[in-house]
Order: C-alpha cells, then sequence, then structure tokens
C-alpha cells in the first residue's frame, strides 16, 4: 500500500472515467443516463480517493508527502515530479468536493452534446488536480495552462447568448498574463538549471530579477485572481457559463491565482514580494471597495456575485501578502471557504435559473412563499458569504484582519469596511428576490428543491457550517508549509 | 453543567422545531420550544443562587475553535455573577414571551418558524452572556444581530418589514465594524482576547501610545471608543439608533424581547463586561456619558409627540438605554446592570400590554385611534398601569431603585460630565413621565376615538397571554427591592465578585432637596399629560399652533432618516452606478480588453489592404523592393 501511487490516481482517475464515457453512446435517454452516472461514479470516486488522501496525510510531516518523481524529458531536468503539502492538500479537495456538485448540477439542463460536457469536466478535474500537485515548475506551468482549454469549451459551447465574446475575453485574458509567466519559467531555468519548484524556492535569486520575474508571474495570478483592474473578464465569464461551469470557475479557478501567489510569488520571490506589496495593498482595497460598490448597483444575480467575488479575493490578496501566520492561514481559509459559498450561491442561482430561465433580479421576488426551503440554504449562503461567526467565511477575514492588523492597522480598517458593505449588497439581493409576495404570474409555478437539488447543498451547508465551528481540522495541515514560507520569506527580508 | 443545560435547551427547541415540525401541529412546536425555554429560566436561577451562596466562577470548556499562529481561542462558558444576571434577565423574559406568543400569533400560519426563532435568539443571547472571550462573544453579537433581523421581517410578505429588517442588519454591522476593529486591538496589545488576561494586564497599558498621523493617542481610549461605537449599534445610541423604530415592523413579542428587554441592552452588557478596561480610559467613560445622556434626552423628546403605540415605546427604550450608559460611563456599572434588570422587565411588560392592546384593537397601533380601553381591557390596563409606574420611578417600584441609584451616582462624581447627566437625567425623567402617562391616557382613558367597529369587539386578552404579562408585572414590582440590596448595598462588592468594576461611591444620602427635586420631575411630567391629554385635549392644538416647529421637529425623529438617505444611502447608489458604468465599463473594459481588441483589427484591416489580389500590385511592388535593395546595395557598397 505505501507504494501505491495514491496521488497520481487520484489525478488520472477523472481520465479514465473520460476514457470509459468516449465508448458509451448517447443515442437515447438511457445511454445519455449511462454517460452521467459514469461521470458521476467517477467523480465521487475521486472524491473517496481524496479523503483517503486526507486521512494518510500526516499533518506534521515537513516534506512533500506522497511524492512521485519520474524522468519526463531526457538531457533536460524535466521531471514527472508531484507530491502534497497541507496547501495543496485542500485545494486539491476542493476540487474533487465541487466536481460531483458539479455533475449533479448539470444532470437536468444540459441538454446538447452531453458525452462531450462530461468528458470536458473530468477532464477538467485531472488538470486542476494535476497543477495543485505539482512540485515541477514546467509541470505545473502545462498543467496551468491546459486548464484554460476545457473551461473555454465549457463557456463557448455550453454558454448562454453573449458565449462567444465571453469565452473569448476569457480565454485572451488569462492567456496574456500566463504567455509572461512563460518566458520567467524559461528564464528561471536558464538561471537555475533545474524545474523542481523547492530547489529554485532555495536558490537566491538577485534582487532586481527578482523583481521583473515577480512582475511576470503576477501579471498571471492577478488575472486569474482576479484583481482590480485585471476582473472584468469575471463578471461576463460567469454570466455567460453554464451553472457548472461558474462553480468550477468562482471555486477553484479563481484560487489558482492565490495559490500561485502563495507557491511561487512568496516562495521564489520573497524580495520582490515585499517590494511590491504596497501595490498588491492598494489594488486589493480598491477590489474590496470599488466591486462591492458595484455589486450593490448589479440587475442580474450572477453578475452580482462575480463582482462580490472579485471583493472576497481582495481580502486573500492582502492576506497574502502581509505574510505572516494569521492572515496567510486566513487568506487560505477564506479561499476554502469563497470556494464553497460562492460555489453554494452559484448552485442556487442555477436551480431558480433552470426554472424561469432569467437571472435578472427584478424577475423574482417572493420566492419564500413557493421555495421556503431554498430560501434557508440561501440565507445560510449569504449569512456565510457577508461573513458572519459560525460560518467559514467569518474565520478566514477574521484571521486576514487580525494579521493585518499587526502589519497596518489602516489597511485593516479600509478592509473592514468590506464586512459593512458586504452586508448591503448581499441582504439587499436577498430581500429583492426572496421575501415580499409574488407579483409576477410566471412565478406562481415555482416548485421547491426536489431531492437531487436537495442533495447538491447539503454537503456544501455542512462544510460552510464546520469550517466555521471547527476550522482547526483545516488549520492544522497548513501550518507547517506555510511557516516554512513565512520563515523563508523573513530570512530573505532580513526581517 | 447546569449552564450548559441553561445554554442548551433553547437551541434543541430551535433545531427540532425548525427542521422537525414545521409541517406539523403548532402546538407541538410551541410546548416543546416553551417548556424548554422554561426549563432553562428555573435553571438560570438555580445558578444565580449557587452564585449568591457560594460567589464560584465557573468555566466550562466546550470545543476549540480557531488555532492559529499565537490566536488560540475555545468555545467556552464563563458563570460569574455578571453572567447569571443576565441569564435571569434573558431566560425569564424568554419564557414570558415564549409564552405569550402562543396566544398573540394564534392566528399566524408558521407558528413553528416563529417559535424556533425566538429560540434561537435565546441561544445567542445567553452565548453572548455566557462568553469567555470577546470571539465568541462576538459570535453571540452577530447571532443576535441575525435573529433580529430575521424576526423583524418575520410577516415577509409586508415590504415596510423587509425594509425594517435589512436596515437594523446594515446599521447594527456598522457597529459590530467598530467592535471588531476593537477586538483586533484588544488582541494586539493584550495577546489574548480572553476576559481575565485582558483584565490582568491592563496596568501595563494604561499608558500605552500609538502615533497616528503624526500625534501621540493613547492605545486604551481608542480601542475602547471602538467598542463603543458596536455597542452603540446594538443598543441604538443617538447616530446608531435609527434601525430600532423601525424594528417596530416585527411582531410585538418580538420587539418586548429583543429590542426592549434583552438584545439591545448587549451594548450595556459588554460595556459592563469590559468595565475593567472601560474604567482605566477616562476618554472614554466621558465619551460613553455624553452619548448615554445625549441619547436619553433625544428619544425622549422624540417620543413625546409620536402616535404608534409601539414606537413610543420604543423611543422610551432607547432613552432608558441611554441612562444605562450614562450611569456605567460614569463608573456606576452597577447601577446600569441594575437598571438593564428592572427595565428588561418592566419595558418587556410595557410592550407585552401594548401587544395586548393591539391584539384587541384588530392590529390598530394608531393611539389617536384609541382611547377609553380601559372599560375592556381592565387587566391590562391595570398592568400597563403598573409597567408605567415602575417606568417613572414610582416609589418602591422596581424602576425606583434603579433609576434613583443612577441619579444617585451622577450627583456624587465629581465632574462636568457627571453634573450634565445629572440635570439631563432629572430633565428626561420628566419627560418619560409625560410620554408614558400621556400612552396611558390616550389609549386606555377618555373617550374612545375609533372611526371603526373594533372598539366594540375589543375583548381582553386569553389567560394565556395575560399569565406571561402578570408574570413580568411581579418582577416590574419586586425586582427593586428584591436585588435592591444585593447589586448595591453594602455587601454588593462580594456579590459582583470582580465580575464588574465596583467604584466605591459615597455612601451618604443624596440631599433632601436633591431627591424632591427627582421626584418633582415626574410629578411635572404627569402633570403637564394630565392636562393635555386629559382635562384639555384642546390644548394640543394650540401648543402646535405655537411651537410647530418644535413638533416638527420631535415628530420627525429629528429628520435623521431623511439625512441618512441623502448622505449614505442615495449616494451609495449612485457611487454604484458610476464605478460600473463609468468604470468598469467605459474606463477598463473599453480601453482594456475591447480596446485592445479594436486597435488590434483596426491594424489588420489597414494591413489587409496591402492584399488587393491583383497580380500587377505584387509585381509593382516586388520590382519597387528590388530597385530599392539594388540602390541601397549599390549606393552604401560604393562608401
Amino acid at each position: 500500500m505505501n507504494n501505491f501511487p495514491i496521488l497520481s490516481s487520484v489525478i488520472f482517475l477523472p481520465l479514465l472515467g473520460c476514457f470509459v464515457i468516449l465508448f458509451i453512446r448517447e443515442n437515447n435517454k438511457n445511454l445519455q443516463n449511462n454517460i452521467k452516472f459514469a461521470a458521476l461514479i467517477t467523480s465521487i470516486g475521486t472524491f473517496v480517493l481524496s479523503i483517503l488522501l486526507w486521512i494518510a496525510f500526516d499533518p506534521n510531516f515537513e516534506e512533500y508527502q506522497f511524492v512521485e518523481k519520474k524522468q519526463w524529458i531526457d538531457g533536460f531536468n524535466f521531471y514527472y515530479h508531484i507530491g502534497i503539502d497541507g496547501i495543496s492538500l485542500f485545494m486539491i479537495l476542493l476540487c474533487t468536493f465541487l466536481t460531483p456538485l458539479c455533475i449533479l448540477s448539470s444532470w437536468n439542463n444540459i441538454q446538447k452534446k452531453i458525452k462531450e460536457y462530461m468528458i470536458a469536466f473530468l477532464v477538467l478535474e485531472t488538470l486542476m488536480i494535476g497543477m495543485f500537485s505539482c512540485i515541477d515548475l514546467l509541470l505545473f506551468y502545462i498543467f496551468f495552462e491546459s486548464i484554460l482549454i476545457p473551461m473555454f469549451l465549457i463557456i463557448g459551447i455550453w454558454g448562454g447568448e453573449r458565449k462567444i465574446y465571453a469565452s473569448f475575453k476569457f480565454f485572451l485574458y488569462t492567456l496574456l498574463g500566463s504567455v509572461l509567466m512563460l518566458l520567467a519559467v524559461i528564464f528561471l531555468y536558464q538561471i537555475t538549471g533545474t524545474m523542481n519548484i523547492e530547489e529554485i524556492q532555495s536558490y537566491s535569486i538577485s534582487k532586481k530579477v527578482q523583481y521583473i520575474l515577480w512582475l511576470a508571474f503576477f501579471a498571471s495570478f492577478a488575472v486569474k485572481i482576479p484583481m482590480w483592474p485585471f476582473h472584468t473578464w469575471l463578471p461576463d465569464a460567469h454570466v455567460e457559463a453554464p451553472t457548472a461551469g461558474s462553480v468550477i470557475l468562482a471555486g477553484v479557478l479563481l484560487k489558482i491565482g492565490g495559490y500561485g501567489f502563495i507557491r511561487l510569488s512568496l516562495g521564489i520571490f520573497p524580495i520582490a514580494s515585499m517590494f511590491y506589496a504596497p501595490l498588491i495593498f492598494i489594488l486589493s482595497l480598491i477590489a474590496i471597495i470599488y466591486t462591492s460598490f458595484i455589486a450593490l448597483a448589479q440587475k442580474d444575480i450572477k453578475k452580482l456575485i462575480a463582482y462580490s467575488s472579485v471583493a472576497h479575493m481582495g481580502f486573500v490578496t492582502i492576506g497574502i501578502f502581509i505574510v505572516n501566520q494569521n492572515s496567510l492561514e486566513g487568506a487560505m481559509i477564506q479561499m476554502l471557504s469563497h470556494g464553497v459559498v460562492s460555489a453554494a450561491l452559484f448552485l442556487c442561482v442555477g436551480i431558480i435559473y433552470d426554472r424561469m430561465h432569467t437571472r435578472e433580479i427584478a424577475f423574482y421576488n417572493g420566492l419564500i412563499n413557493k421555495m421556503p426551503i431554498y430560501a434557508f440554504f440561501l440565507m445560510i449562503f449569504t449569512l456565510a458569504s457577508i461573513g458572519l461567526p459560525g460560518t467559514s467565511g467569518f474565520v478566514g477575514e477574521f484571521l486576514i484582519l487580525l494579521g493585518t492588523f499587526k502589519i497596518s492597522p489602516i489597511i485593516a480598517l479600509f478592509a473592514a469596511s468590506g464586512i459593512v458593505l458586504s452586508a448591503v449588497y448581499m441582504l439587499y439581493l436577498y430581500k429583492r428576490i426572496i421575501f415580499g409576495i409574488i407579483s409576477n404570474s410566471k412565478l406562481k409555478e415555482l416548485f421547491d428543491l426536489d431531492i437531487r437539488e436537495m442533495t447538491i447543498l447539503i454537503p456544501l451547508t455542512i462544510v460552510i457550517l464546520w469550517m466555521g465551528i471547527y476550522p482547526n481540522s483545516f488549520l492544522k495541515p497548513m501550518q507547517i508549509p506555510l511557516k516554512k514560507i513565512i520563515n523563508k520569506y523573513e530570512i530573505a527580508n532580513n526581517l | 453543567m447546569l449552564a450548559t443545560f441553561t445554554l442548551f435547551l433553547p437551541l434543541t427547541g430551535y433545531i427540532i422545531s425548525f427542521f422537525f415540525l414545521r409541517n406539523s401541529d403548532p402546538k407541538y412546536s410551541q410546548n416543546l420550544t416553551s417548556i424548554l425555554i422554561i426549563l432553562s429560566s428555573i435553571f438560570s436561577w438555580i445558578i444565580l443562587f449557587n452564585i449568591i451562596e457560594y460567589n464560584e466562577v465557573e468555566k466550562i470548556n466546550l470545543l476549540n475553535w480557531i488555532n492559529s499562529g499565537n490566536l488560540s481561542v475555545s468555545w467556552s462558558l464563563r458563570i460569574d455573577t455578571l453572567t447569571s444576571v443576565m441569564f435571569i434577565v434573558v431566560t425569564n423574559v424568554s419564557a414570558a414571551v415564549h409564552v405569550y406568543s402562543i396566544g398573540y400569533m394564534k392566528n399566524d400560519n408558521s407558528i413553528p418558524r416563529f417559535m424556533s426563532y425566538l429560540s434561537l435568539f435565546t441561544f445567542f443571547m445567553l452565548i453572548l452572556v455566557s462568553s469567555d472571550n470577546l470571539l465568541q462573544m462576538f459570535f453571540g453579537w452577530e447571532g443576535v444581530g441575525l435573529t433580529s433581523y430575521l424576526l423583524i421581517g418575520f410577516w415577509y410578505h409586508k415590504k415596510s418589514a423587509n425594509d425594517a429588517a435589512i436596515k437594523a442588519f446594515i446599521v447594527n454591522r456598522v457597529g459590530d465594524f467598530g467592535f471588531l476593529i476593537g477586538i483586533l486591538g484588544i488582541f494586539i496589545i493584550f495577546d489574548s482576547i480572553y476576559f481575565d488576561e485582558i483584565f490582568s494586564k491592563v496596568y501595563l497599558f494604561k499608558d500605552h501610545k500609538f502615533i497616528f498621523l503624526g500625534n501621540f493617542f493613547s492605545t486604551l481610549d481608542a480601542i475602547c471608543l471602538f467598542l463603543f461605537i458596536g455597542a452603540m449599534g446594538k443598543s441604538a445610541q443617538i447616530g446608531l439608533h435609527t434601525w430600532l423604530p423601525d424594528a417596530m415592523e416585527g411582531p410585538t413579542p418580538v420587539s418586548a424581547l429583543i429590542h426592549a428587554a434583552t438584545m439591545v441592552t448587549a451594548g450595556v452588557f459588554m460595556v459592563s463586561r469590559m468595565s475593567p478596561l472601560f474604567s482605566e480610559s477616562s476618554f472614554a467613560s466621558d465619551f460613553i456619558t455624553i452619548i448615554g445622556a445625549t441619547t436619553a434626552i433625544f428619544a425622549a423628546t422624540i417620543a413625546i409627540t409620536q402616535n404608534d403605540i409601539k414606537k413610543v415605546i420604543a423611543y422610551s427604550t432607547c432613552s432608558q438605554l441611554g441612562y444605562m450608559f450614562f450611569a456605567a460611563g460614569l463608573g456606576a456599572y452597577n447601577s446600569s446592570i441594575f437598571h438593564l434588570m428592572t427595565h428588561g422587565f418592566f419595558k418587556a411588560l410595557l410592550f407585552l400590554c401594548a401587544g395586548s392592546v393591539i391584539h384587541a384593537m384588530n392590529n390598530e397601533q394608531d393611539m389617536q385611534k384609541m382611547g377609553g380601553l380601559s372599560k375592556k381591557l381592565p387587566i391590562t390596563t391595570l398592568l400597563m398601569w403598573i409597567g408605567t409606574l415602575s417606568i417613572i420611578g414610582f416609589p418602591f417600584f422596581s424602576g425606583y431603585y434603579s433609576k434613583e441609584s443612577i441619579l444617585h451616582a451622577s450627583f456624587f462624581s465629581n465632574n462636568y460630565t457627571g453634573l450634565l447627566s445629572y440635570i439631563i437625567g432629572i430633565i428626561t425623567a420628566c419627560l418619560t413621565a409625560l410620554y408614558s402617562w400621556r400612552l396611558l391616557f390616550l389609549t386606555f382613558h377618555g373617550n374612545n376615538r375609533s372611526d371603526t367597529i373594533d372598539y366594540k369587539d375589543a375583548h381582553e386578552s386569553p389567560l394565556i397571554m395575560l399569565i406571561p404579562l402578570i408574570f413580568l408585572a411581579i418582577g416590574s414590582v419586586f425586582a427593586g427591592i428584591f436585588f435592591n440590596d444585593l447589586f448595591l448595598g453594602e455587601f454588593s462588592y462580594n456579590f459582583w465578585n470582580n465580575s464588574i468594576i465596583i467604584e466605591q461611591f459615597h455612601k451618604d444620602y443624596i440631599p433632601f432637596s436633591q431627591s424632591l427635586i427627582i421626584k418633582l420631575s415626574s410629578i411635572i411630567g404627569i402633570s403637564l399629560a394630565l392636562i393635555f391629554y386629559y382635562y384639555k385635549t384642546d390644548f394640543q392644538e394650540i401648543f402646535y399652533k405655537k411651537f410647530k416647529l418644535l413638533y416638527l421637529i420631535s415628530f420627525n425623529k429629528w429628520y435623521f432618516d431623511e439625512i441618512y438617505n441623502f448622505l449614505f444611502v442615495k449616494p451609495s447608489f449612485i457611487v454604484a452606478n458610476i464605478f460600473w458604468i463609468n468604470g468598469d465599463e467605459k474606463t477598463i473594459d473599453f480601453y482594456g480588453p475591447n480596446g485592445i481588441s479594436k486597435i488590434i483589427s483596426k491594424i489588420s484591416i489597414i494591413f489587409g489592404r496591402f492584399q488587393t489580389g491583383y497580380l500587377y500590385h505584387y509585381a509593382f511592388v516586388m520590382i519597387i523592393g528590388l530597385s530599392g535593395f539594388l540602390t541601397w546595395y549599390l549606393y552604401f557598397k560604393s562608401l
């Protein structure tokens, strides 16, 4: 059992599922169901495997765990080198947790090209898990870039009216950033002679090189996470993406930016990270306040949540570049929390979209009369989004603010205004669509959640409360790897 | 152990009736939640007697919460004197309200939801008062805010209720923002958010300073001010009070429990809990005194002209909270908590009596359409009289002891803020008597002014509503006598057992003249009410005409809502649209992605023009090029 490549199996199990699905025809309803079940079972299997990964994970072990290393390209130092630590563990769990929910949520609303759709999602899952478990920088880059392809297809094929505009905007925006990153990766290989992230991290790169390379990585991650002013692709992509696409986009893809910032920007360029930190703080504070206001004016539910994502990610970027134990752990928890909460919110939007085929806020009102269970779940997710204590959102925001306050009370003060603003736009949204009496006659036929939809929302609720009430199960494993990054940062900057 | 039960019984009631009894007969959820809460209140009496007897502080550790870096917080309870007193107020009023609601909400169609929310609120409130650290207190703090939001908006089909709910949550969030900053500051300075550790280190940081914009400020002052902003939000002090009157949109039992007796006093509780900190910061204490005194008189001036029976009581609550705060600001924390307790009883009584009236009048809340109800509702009238006598501080009623003690404390405190609050306190006492008796006369006495048949149908409430009222009336009468010695007397220092700071005030009696003035002020108020609203009702018209401006200011609540709308609400939406349309769409997108793609397509059109497809164009360009190269080659070679 010790030599069983469990991490590789987690990565490639979804791909195996794809392979199986390829052989199923989709001529009639039954066969289509087979495809769905095959995809669902595969993703659940992956989730179970990743839980095993968590159980087997030793939080006190200092190094990468479940490491596998194979020579990849002869003559160069490129390896198929994977392994995980406490930072990547939860990112992987987030992927494997959300994918089955995505597949379940697409059960009835995807009518065309079901086979391709399921394959796209499973490929996406493989790529995401692979990206989070890479120790080899080139491998990381390849996974990182490849993720764009299935996501581009998901938005472009199964998206809404302006899907072409949105998918191209998404693709080009992110590609532009990654081209610079590729140059930086090549340059790093030139000067260090290795692609092993750990070895690169221990290599001391001169100050000036750091300044330049950091910007190249920043371009890529700032678009991904996204930071102001590189965020405008996000609302469009979300609005046009199918529900499950939004879930993955907000739930996992945005976190790649944060993951990259922690693992690569902080890890490889500690001096430059300190140098550029003020820039990050200003952009993040603008993001928190500016997008919170914009969210208030939105007329489309998905767009509102998309803008709120930008504001929440503003907290994450502040937390990352404050660089202390509280703020980094807070940033990680905030990312996980946002991954679950925004996924839940998008799924909730999807539920009413499936029934009414519109996301316009003005179309809805008084849903509580027809859908009390739905209203209950949406209330929990709304509260988690505004960071009520006892939900996951609070732990992340509080730790970030705590860490920030130690370094700069002013930044913390401005960032904390986000907790008032988020309450304003989220509760205003909730009031408009849930409360009141139904005045739109089309809404009279609405029916409450069915079993499938409850099955999707209950696990999300449990995780939100778990992270809010007992976050230690998540905090413990990430302590050591974050501490290592902080130590290195402090030594490099002579703190 | 007992405390854990006291705490989790209401939660159990919530979970069972919310998730499992939603669709069953409402009587199950009514009975279940009421019985559990009554059990809870019995337990809390036992806890109090244990505290009186043994004076031990009990700490119960439940579960780790957050461990991160040097922060380590647990879910834990701390049962000391202050907590046990708050337990008494919360569980007893809550039990009364639960039982009362069985009758009051009889015809509602979502009773289980209502009862479960009440229980959930009680749970959060108990968490708030029994917390061992600031973060868990914040959890309870936000939790009561949430349940308050849910209950104000309980009748979600009413637009006004939804607006009031969201307003309450957001105004409270502004306060919570201050509270959170205060907590962060405390953790940075004291390296802990546990009360014991903070208090043991206060003396170390008494003179700690921080630099802001080049100036030195006292850290303790700043922390206390931020904490107090939180208290102002929750306890509806001037500036952040606007949500409380609107909160009356909720069902009346909710107003009694949350917006009179318990949640709104959380701010006072917090200041008292943090009294070792506040008492070291004279600046913050003065600030609290001034805000409290201002709120006391400000809210009272509004209460005298409101016509909605619940709004009058709401502003009265606001004003009484002002009393508690200025007592706390002057260091008389025990008087403050004492008034909190007696106020909890008589204000809940007043609200529930008002509910009884509203119930009888078929949901009419306008006092101008009432009058003469004493014949129809004799018991309610009697109970309302008891509540009113208590609030104006009629001797030997419970309000008398607590209010007098606050005024005594302000009289004996040797500074200007003390003197100021003493004068304001006396004027407010006069106003209190005025608006309270105005309410009595307009509602219960004189002729009936109802233009509908409601008056004929008016009927006394059923027994299930009267029993809790009588229970609260007993509290309103006897709580003062019973607890006076314990809270304020000779051995009060032992009783409080360091759970709050007891500053030894002059034990000598207040001069007879002052004692007379205090009582006279109430009598003046009553007489004014008697003249204006009972004997010479036409005086009202004359008064309104003569002092129209004053009347309008009072009637329109000093225009706070209008000013806030103008300053915050409308600009927010304008700013939102500017950011969205002018920022995102017209700037970032226009010059960013769309701009770049436009430039590229323009360039490609220009380059496209070169590809004309005519052979002679290409041949021409080739020849030109060739000759160009040749010329260049020959020319430079020859040099």
